[in-house]
């Protein structure tokens, strides 16, 4: 095995160009657990830790630029009013020493359907900036993700950083688990709100190969709340707006009976997710008049 | 691959560490520091808990050759310039004093997580205190003791830094032996 450490951006290209099998490694939460079990043997790995800007980020006007390799603990401590949805998802992430190595550039790279990070990217709206020797390209975050522990990069590539839209409105993100500290999402559900565009967006953790949006749903409760006049009234979403939203988000699932539980309680589970994060959501944005004209 | 960094202070190298190895490994196996524990080897335990570049992180989580020219700090650095020479840190004065220890196999870990929660936050809150060490699992004792201590050294800390303060508290009486088969 190689031990590849470059100093900056263009040597990491370089390196990634010169040995498309490498495995890229920041914080090492997932790499090292496959290295000490055995499970992977990489011709070479390529150390990001050097590489001080992959652990920057910037707020633009509309978008945070998120380097790949900033850490959970900064998201939660630096980030929580830009990308709240991200923020809620990153506390739930490991064990404080996993958030002070981990960061959704590894998320991103491993791609497993239960990674915390996806659920709220998906539903805030994200693209993944990836580059090579060859260039850069930006990928839409829900085509970034092509099959369990499966994504969009070649081999040459490496992730840069993730432009996240800024939040417009409230967010939420919620996960079970069987406690709070260390647990791998058995699902996990994200959503936001937009009311300047009078949008929702979505996104289902651990319920299917990929990490998915929920189409059907968000378009369902879009129009219910246009229709009733919600997003100006500020009124309650009727129960039944609500279960209808649940069951579409449910429907958007393709769950497995696996170790963490059954394709039964996720779906189960998600339905519960999805009614609550939608009262949460809903409630704050009532209580914060978020762009709302005032009646 | 050679690999040098600084260790509780002082430079350390290690040479032919393999590339997939760990920093726990090197720790432990080619520079004679036992004190972080090896368990789970994924993230999940606590018990190899060391500092790098001052934050808490899991040894067996980073490769040997991420701490080339980094500074580690160890359980065996804690009661450097902490505390009297040859003693013990406050935190490790305090996990004594509480009884927070059993097997002792996780207190390493521990300890290095509390000693870095209460530098960051010299008076926690108790949910602070639990937040700071979920990563941290004991299965021995149910935490209380741990808890315990972690709030000892607080509030030993806190008497200690009030200038009209008689000085720490008294330790706790020491705990009666536990009955046969309790």
């Amino acid at each position: 095995m190689e031990f590849l450490r470059p100093a900056d951006w263009t040597e990491a290209l370089a390196a990634k160009a010169a040995h498309p099998s490498a495995v890229p490694i920041a914080g090492g939460t997932d790499v090292m657990v496959e290295i000490n079990f055995g499970l992977r043997r990489p011709d070479a790995l390529i150390d990001l830790n050097r590489i001080v800007e992959l652990r920057e980020w910037e707020v633009g006007a509309d978008t945070v630029r998120l380097g790949a390799a900033v850490p959970y603990s900064r998201i939660i401590d630096e980030l929580p009013t830009e990308l709240p949805g991200l923020a809620l998802a990153a506390h739930t992430v490991g064990s404080p020493q996993i958030r002070n190595r981990g960061g959704v550039g590894g998320n991103l790279g491993a791609a497993s359907p239960a990674g915390d990070s996806h659920p709220p990217l998906l539903a805030a709206g994200a693209e993944v900036e990836v580059a090579s020797v060859r260039g850069t390209r930006r990928i839409p975050v829900e085509e970034f993700y092509t099959g369990v522990k499966r994504n969009a990069l070649a081999p040459d590539e490496l992730i840069r950083c993730v432009h996240i839209k800024r939040a417009d409105g409230p967010q939420q993100f919620s996960k079970v688990g069987t406690r709070n500290a260390m647990v791998i999402a058995v699902c996990a559900f994200g959503l936001a709100l937009h009311p300047a565009t009078r949008t929702v967006g979505t996104g289902l953790g651990s319920v299917a190969p990929t990490p998915v949006r929920a189409g059907a749903a968000e378009r369902f409760l879009e129009q219910a709340l246009d229709e009733a006049g919600l997003w100006d009234s500020g009124g309650v979403v009727p129960p039944a707006v609500a279960g209808k939203f649940a069951d579409l988000v449910v429907a958007a699932a393709n769950p497995i009976d696996d170790v963490r539980g059954t394709a039964g309680y996720r779906r189960h589970a998600l339905a519960v997710l999805a009614r609550r994060t939608l009262d949460w959501v809903w409630d704050e944005y009532r209580g914060k008049e978020w762009g709302r004209a005032c009646a | 691959m050679r690999v040098s960094f600084t260790v509780n202070g002082r430079r350390h190298e290690a040479d032919d560490v393999w590339e997939g190895e760990s920093l726990l490994f090197v720790l432990r196996e080619r520079l004679g520091l036992p004190g972080s524990k090896n368990a789970c080897e994924q993230g999940e335990c606590g018990s190899c808990t060391v500092r790098l570049d001052g934050e808490v992180v899991c040894a067996c989580l980073v490769a040997a050759g991420q701490a080339q020219g980094r500074e580690v700090r160890t359980v065996e650095g804690l009661a450097d310039g902490a505390g009297p020479p040859g003693g013990l840190a406050p935190i490790q004065q305090a996990f004594v004093d509480a009884g927070a220890v059993q097997c002792g196999f996780c207190t390493p870990g521990l300890l290095v997580t509390a000693d870095a929660l209460l530098e960051r936050q010299p008076s926690p809150s108790d949910a602070d205190i639990r937040e700071a060490l979920s990563g941290n699992l004991c299965r021995c004792t149910g935490y209380e003791k741990i808890l315990d201590a972690v709030r000892l050294a607080a509030a030993r800390s806190a008497a200690g830094a009030a200038p009209t303060a008689p000085g720490p508290e008294a330790p706790p009486a020491p705990r009666s032996e536990p009955e046969p088969g309790e």
